[in-house]
């Protein structure tokens, strides 16, 4: 029909124009789909962060769009699309639940390229997975953690019962156990990456169940506010540093340093060097960060946590080495052996210790 | 399990403080709606306060200003509600849908410079000895200044509504605006009062979450309270007690499925999240079984010439 042949070419003429974007005669557009406001203080200002690296690496060679707030679902969908039709070269998805989406909106346009943080599905040539090992953060984090409580109840405030979330519940515990044996875990889900009353909501009520440690994965600092209302509680930044709350209550955090990872992928596309890679980088590879750990963390402790943080990086230790077992007591990891990728990428049971089911 | 974990005392304290926001917020819609008008944008007024309050809480320095800054921001952001629907008689679903839009964009473009910052504290009351009492000290005599306003406000609503003349002419205007037109009460202008009320109580409601509870600023940081408030003052049957019942009710079952999950409950996560939800639905529409009837012009448009 008519309007067949007038959308092939429609969809002809932009395949030639982004082509031509390609070849350098126009620059380089890079787009980002935040899942939060870039004012968030976490996961989605450290993207941000990113693709601010990104311009000041390439200065007028790139150009960056980002669009915020965008739900994860069909809406995200929509707003890929626009930015491809846009005239995108390169699109950076960062939510795990844009998996799909990421996917569906590749598949329609194969000469542009998608990076999509936290996920595992690249359906396509086109499609790019990366992410940060955050469960070496957590390490430390829970080593602290467990160090420093006195009341021996940490509490630890949970998004998504997703692999991600669950490797940091398990690897914070291993560690937290490790530095103290008496320690027992109190663990939220509420459903959410980002709502600040909500947030503070869960927080209170970890707070007053004894919990005089909060650990979160979700972005916003209202746990912080909340710990620092109660006084005597220590809270720890996620994904950027929330230094707002240092000393006391925030005494260290776990860093997501993207900038590297955008400004190579960036230049990949430049130069025409792009492939589909899955990327899982962690301390030593300078994703994943450790922010400063205060004063508020007795000396001693400090100087454990970074020569743990040292081991992690330089690879001479495996956040989940043996032995451990499984929740219900099955045997998961023998002496000394450390967990392969992809159980630690599809993980969705807690170790030995932690109680509670994990929602299903 | 351990339940022992959770300590109720604490746990009324917070469902208090929980439930304040929507308690300010339905109150103010509930005279709203007894005037005769529905007001759909409450989200929207709500969010505008948060972001008033919050904006000028920090630049003086002072919550209690910035609480007033709320009600002030509210009632502005109503009186364009008041503007298209009592003026130029616009369709009030559709006026009331939009002034959430717009208020929530708008307080979004307000808030660019306010992200991250801390605002100052308010303090709790000090009620000197008062606090001690064991049990009821935490619970009645622990609480910020505005928690008390919004039950002051419930109660205030409650006896104008019951004993007053101004109540009657309120819900006359509410019941029937012909009559009460026939009677001589200028009907636009005692909406007018009421939605402006109704957008001064939402605002401090607002700015309650943005001050109080959480207290920071963030887009979209009302997260639906606007809407649950809405609903509760429809299943609490335009009653201000039942308002203040169901606001405790929502707030105390949202505290405790969080407190059930800490001490590790066997019930799934899902069914405690939507717990909140369905029990103050039940509860609520059990209790309106006495037949109360919406105010019989509610959501009509009025001019003195039908």
């Amino acid at each position: 029909m008519k309007l067949t042949t007038l959308f092939a070419s429609a969809a002809l003429a932009l395949g030639l124009a982004s082509g031509a974007w390609a070849d350098g005669h126009e620059k380089t557009k890079v787009g980002f789909v935040y899942v939060g406001p870039v004012g968030d203080g976490g996961w989605t200002f450290t993207h941000d962060q990113g693709r601010l690296a990104v311009e000041e690496e390439f200065g007028d060679a790139v150009e960056t769009v980002f669009v915020e707030n965008v739900a994860e679902g069909p809406d995200a969908e929509r707003v890929m699309t626009q930015m491809a039709l846009d005239g995108a070269d390169l699109i950076f998805t960062t939510s795990f639940g844009y998996m799909d989406a990421t996917n569906n909106v590749a598949a329609k346009f194969p000469d542009i390229k998608f990076e999509h943080a936290t996920g595992y599905k690249r359906l396509h040539p086109n499609v790019s997975t990366y992410s940060a090992r955050f469960y070496e953060g957590r390490a430390v984090q829970g080593h602290i953690a467990g160090s420093i409580t006195e009341s021996n109840i940490i509490g630890y405030i949970a998004s998504f019962p997703i692999p991600e979330v669950i490797r940091g519940i398990n690897s914070a515990y291993i560690h937290a156990k490790k530095a103290n044996p008496d320690v027992e875990f109190k663990i939220i889900w509420v459903y959410t990456w980002f709502d600040p009353a909500k947030e503070a909501d869960a927080a209170t009520a970890l707070i007053e169940q004894g919990a005089d440690v909060i650990l979160q994965h979700t972005d916003s600092t209202a746990p912080h506010a909340a710990a620092q209302e109660a006084g005597n509680v220590a809270a720890f930044g996620q994904a950027s540093d929330m230094s707002a709350y240092a000393p006391y209550p925030r005494v260290s955090a776990i860093l997501d340093l993207w900038g590297p990872y955008y400004v190579e992928r960036t230049r990949a596309v430049i130069d025409g060097t792009w492939e589909s890679v899955d990327t899982w980088n962690g301390i030593g590879d300078g994703m994943v960060g450790i922010g400063e750990i205060t004063d508020a963390v007795p000396a001693e402790v400090k100087a454990e946590a970074l020569a743990l943080k040292a081991s992690l990086a330089d690879g001479s230790y495996h956040a989940f080495t043996g032995p451990l077992n499984k929740q219900d007591g099955s045997a998961w990891l023998g002496e000394g052996e450390s967990a392969d990728d992809g159980t630690l990428a599809g993980m969705n049971f807690y170790v030995e210790g932690i109680t509670g089911d994990i929602p299903q | 399990m351990d339940l022992s974990a959770i300590n109720p005392i604490l746990l009324v304290a917070a469902l208090m403080s929980a439930a304040t926001p929507i308690l300010l917020a339905a109150t103010g819609e509930l005279v709203v709606e007894r005037a005769g008008v529905l007001n759909l944008g409450v989200e929207g007024m709500m969010i505008i306060g948060a972001i008033c309050g919050f904006a000028i809480a920090v630049e003086t320095g002072s919550p209690t200003i910035g609480f007033v800054a709320a009600a002030v921001g509210g009632a502005l952001l109503s009186l364009l509600f008041a503007f298209l629907t009592q003026i130029t008689l616009a369709n009030q679903v559709a006026s009331g849908l939009a002034l959430t839009l717009f208020g929530l964009g708008l307080s979004a473009l307000l808030g660019q410079g306010y992200v991250g910052i801390k605002p100052p504290r308010m303090p709790d009351i000090n009620f000197g000895p008062l606090a001690d009492i064991p049990v009821l000290g935490p619970i009645l005599f622990s609480h910020d200044p505005i928690l008390y306003v919004g039950l002051l406000i419930v109660a205030v609503v409650w006896a104008v509504l019951k004993f007053t003349r101004v109540g009657l002419v309120l819900r006359a205007v509410g019941e029937n605006h012909d009559a009460a037109h026939a009677l001589g009460y200028k009907v636009v202008r005692i909406r007018t009062l009421a939605i402006m009320f109704g957008g001064a109580c939402a605002g401090m409601g607002g700015a309650y979450i943005s001050l109080i509870r959480v207290p920071q600023w963030t887009e979209g940081m009302t997260a639906g309270v606007g809407w649950i408030a809405l609903a509760l003052v429809v299943f609490a049957s335009w009653k201000p007690w039942r308002v203040l019942l169901g606001a405790y009710l929502f707030g105390g079952i949202t505290q405790l499925q969080l407190n059930l999950q800490g001490a590790g409950v066997a019930i799934p996560v899902e069914y405690l999240a939507m717990s909140p939800y369905v029990i103050t639905i039940v509860v609520l529409v059990i209790l309106s079984a006495d037949k109360s009837a919406a105010p019989g012009s509610l959501g009509r448009t009025f001019h003195a010439s039908s």
